[in-house]
């Protein structure tokens, strides 16, 4: 059960990993922020991939991944494109850290 | 596995948490969030180079793409910034809704070559994905107006139909691994369908940006999941990391609206302990003491005022009134008053929602001034002018500790020497709860849709020669 073991060390240090990335958030930032990690999560994209890669051929399981698929990706370009459209506003001018 | 795959998945992996990490400053916010997106595409191709699909697959894929794409696509450009909760939600529940298709998929078409991890993974993937779905889907409905909170929602009565869904949920995830697509499956499927509803439906509008982000952190669960039951190592690490970064966020938001999650996710509405009416607003809550006023004496008091605050809340938004607001400041400004925009941290339908709204007007970054900063500065403050605001500035948040709100940080704007409250009637705010504001001797209301009242107050001011006299500044 080696890739077990495997498997539960990445579940560990990637929980690890996202609790230290995200400490301190101006206020600002919750909406896009929100947002954009959600788009992240839209990342089931590789398992709808593999799915449909390994149907062999079975039609139902097919649909299934290109149904799931479209969710993801929906999810996927959706959020980053509108977490972009967010940020973008607050580009273009002097942002002096979050005053 | 070969080398080349590995490398991949690494920099993506990197890129990620980098892009995440960027994601949480303003400064680096943008490009971050574009590095998140390369990084995604960096493991989709590599991913697709290692599995190498075969003509079918490819059709299914690019099908897929195209009908996920373009609808991200368009929904991301048509939605306007007001409704960005929802969107955020209904994207949320579409990645949750994908983990649970997967796990459907292997479940019902490969269950011969999954291990036991593999259908323990099933079921918490089936799970946690239909609760994402079901409950994210409630969320939007319940933000956008579609639902009410109905009212035996806010009996205890929830507690024990919630209690015996979860019950459901177990008895067939315990019995799932043995028989991977009989009824458990189909068991899970529903109860936890339905448990996802009972427990977002009884939560208030107020409180609904938290359960939005804690649901985003559950479909990160869902995503970790999905990668144990495909095998996918990259899957797994993003996953959890979405998962608990979407935790901390949510502890940070709870902080800022001085809430805790337990009493957001078991506490029910607001309103209802408060014995006000949920969700109804309309009724007139029993006020005796409002003086209300035209905009004309408003303009009057703005004409003569040096220092003016604006509090916008999501009434504001609502009306479109943002440009007409930016308007009316520069007329001001022409005028040599000082002006300034009070964003309280849940302004808007969550936090930070506000800063969004107002920089879509193009009001200058440096005149939104956060609570903590502008607090001290009301009382030196002439006018203000509360535009589609209503807890935020409910001054009973500090004084009455029987009050709902009691103990959660408010503008203090009952400091400043005059205060104006455009509001299109008495109804109750978003906890419908009375507003002691409303009553002060120092307040006036005046009543209208704020963007009217605004385009008012500038064809009144202009009459009066104001902003003539001087070329408004840009």
């Amino acid at each position: 059960m080696s890739s077990l073991s495997q498997a539960l060390w990445v579940l560990l240090l990637g929980s690890l990993l996202g609790l230290e990335l995200i400490g301190k958030v101006p206020p600002t930032l919750h909406t896009p922020l929100m947002s954009g990690a959600n788009a992240i999560s839209g990342i089931t994209v590789l398992a709808s991939l593999t799915l449909i890669a390994q149907a062999d051929g079975n039609g139902a399981l097919l649909m299934l991944g290109g149904l799931s698929l479209g969710f993801a990706l929906f999810n996927v370009i959706g959020g980053f494109l509108v977490t972009d459209r967010m940020l973008a506003m607050f580009g273009g001018r002097k942002t002096k850290g979050a005053s | 596995m070969d080398f080349a795959s590995y490398a991949i998945d690494l920099v993506a992996v990197l890129l990620l948490a980098l892009g995440m990490k960027g994601l949480a400053k303003v400064r680096t916010a943008r490009s971050a969030n574009g590095l998140a997106a390369l990084a995604m595409g960096l493991a989709v191709v590599g991913l697709l180079l290692q599995l190498q699909p075969g003509p079918t697959a490819w059709l299914w894929i690019a099908a897929g793409t195209a009908a996920g794409g373009i609808a991200g696509l368009i929904t991301a450009q048509r939605v306007p910034m007001t409704a960005m909760p929802e969107t955020v939600a209904l994207f949320n529940g579409c990645g949750g809704m994908a983990s649970l298709l997967v796990a459907l998929g292997v479940a019902l078409f490969q269950n011969e070559q999954a291990d036991l991890v593999a259908r323990i993974s099933i079921v918490i993937s089936v799970f946690v994905g239909a609760i994402t779905f079901s409950g994210s889907i409630v969320a939007m409905a319940k933000l956008q107006g579609w639902l009410d909170t109905p009212d035996w929602t806010q009996s205890s009565l929830r507690h024990g139909l919630n209690i015996s869904l979860a019950v459901a949920c177990l008895a067939a995830g315990l019995a799932l691994p043995a028989d991977p697509a009989g009824w458990p499956l189909w068991g899970l499927v529903l109860a936890s369908t339905l448990l996802g509803i009972g427990v977002t439906l009884p939560i208030g509008g107020a409180d609904m940006p938290v359960v939005i982000s804690l649901l985003n952190s559950y479909s990160g669960v869902a995503a970790a999941a999905a990668g144990f039951v495909v095998g996918s190592q990259l899957l797994i690490v993003a996953g959890a990391m979405v998962g608990a970064a979407g935790l901390i966020l949510t502890q940070v938001m709870c902080t800022a609206m001085n809430r805790s999650l337990v009493s957001v996710l078991f506490g029910g509405a607001l309103g209802a302990k408060a014995g006000g009416s949920v969700g109804g607003g309309g009724d007139e809550a029993g006020y005796t003491r409002i003086v209300s006023c035209s905009p004309e004496e408003c303009a009057m008091a703005l004409e003569s005022a040096e220092r003016v605050v604006f509090v916008p809340g999501y009434g504001l938004a609502v009306a479109q009134a943002q440009h007409a607001l930016r308007e009316l400041a520069k007329l001001l400004e022409a005028n040599g008053a000082e002006v300034t925009y009070a964003i309280h941290p849940v302004a808007g339908r969550m936090p930070g929602h506000m800063n969004v709204l107002l920089a879509e007007a193009d009001v200058p970054y440096e005149q939104l001034v956060e609570m903590d900063t502008i607090n001290p500065e009301f009382p030196r403050t002439d006018v203000v002018i509360v535009l589609g605001a209503n807890d935020v500035v409910n001054p009973d948040a500090k004084t009455d500790p029987s009050s709902p709100l009691y103990g959660m940080p408010v503008l203090e704007v009952d400091q400043a020497r005059q205060v104006f409250v455009v509001k299109r009637s008495l109804g109750a705010g978003y906890a419908g709860i009375a507003n002691a504001l409303f009553e002060l001797p120092q307040t006036a209301m005046v009543f209208g849709d704020a963007k009217a009242v605004l385009q008012q107050l500038c064809t009144e001011l202009r009459s009066q020669g104001v902003g003539t006299k001087t070329p408004v500044a840009a």
